[in-house]
């Protein structure tokens, strides 16, 4: 489960116009044409990366009136947020492992291990 | 040896640092020569690396799959860019989940520090917006509560950064 959101989150942030529109909603909620003013790109195709966005639960849109401002949604950015604290430990892990190592690689135990 | 440290450091890079207890040759040569790779770079305990592919050469291919022994897995692959044997590393990685995430281009410094090595790694993402989305807020603080739902995350989704 946690794996198959964060494909979509990343898939989601694969494209730069994309991860600009998440850039500009961590400043707040906007609406689809205060997304768009800044990219030379139409509505349309603006809706179909907020679709995708969406999708990925990276962002929420609530509806008002005829319009559908968006904001980022807390649950999806943390399970981007959480892939980086499974890098942590997976390091922290990792380099117990590699001082055990190079322990045993020390020329000073008289033999190298392989 | 002594405490990681995970710092960011402008918008879009990411900075570890880490000492370690051998020479800079022995340390480096762990992060190249594929034998020694295999026997450290294996992410949560139970993971094994069946695959490791490591050319430590410019242009050289990198692969390196995990796989936790009941099915699941996932794999890395990049390419070397720049090595000066014993001093660093440059290269770049993505880890396929099975989409690829975005590029991380890691520079890997092994400066002798006393009778060992000080190990520094920065990464860079490719704009600020992706570390942003990997780094909101909290990150630095909210490690315990981190750690407390590993065991749930690593079943599914481990990642281990080819240093």
């Amino acid at each position: 489960m946690v794996n198959e959101s964060l494909n979509y989150a990343f898939s989601a942030l694969a494209d730069p116009t994309r991860r600009a529109i998440l850039a500009r909603l961590a400043t707040g909620e906007a609406t689809v044409l205060e997304l768009a003013k800044p990219f030379a790109m139409s509505q349309p195709a603006i809706s179909r990366h907020l679709k995708v966005l969406e999708g990925a639960g990276l962002i929420v849109r609530r509806i008002e009136g005829t319009k559908r401002p968006c904001r980022l949604a807390k649950q999806g950015v943390e399970s981007v947020d959480r892939w980086l604290d499974v890098l942590r430990s997976a390091l922290e892990t990792n380099y117990d492992r590699l001082d055990q190592l190079l322990a045993g690689l020390k020329p000073e135990n008289g033999e190298e291990k392989q | 040896m002594s405490k990681m440290t995970l710092k960011t450091e402008g918008d879009t890079h990411v900075v570890v640092t880490r000492r370690f207890a051998g020479s800079p040759e022995a340390v480096y040569r762990a992060h190249t020569e594929p034998e020694l790779i295999k026997r450290w770079m294996l992410g949560p305990p139970g993971w094994t690396m069946p695959v490791c592919i490591n050319e430590a050469k410019p242009g050289g291919k990198i692969r390196i799959e995990w796989s936790d022994g009941k099915g699941a897995g996932f794999y890395l692959t990049g390419e070397c860019i720049e090595l000066v044997p014993f001093s660093r590393i440059v290269h770049v990685e993505r880890m396929h989940l099975p989409d690829p995430t975005p590029d991380n281009h890691i520079v890997t410094d092994f400066t002798p520090d006393g009778e060992g090595t000080l190990l520094t790694m920065r990464m860079t993402l490719p704009d600020a917006a992706t570390r942003a989305q990997m780094l909101a807020t909290g990150m630095e603080h909210g490690m315990e509560a981190s750690y407390a739902r590993l065991d749930e995350i690593v079943s599914t989704a481990v990642g281990a950064a080819k240093g």
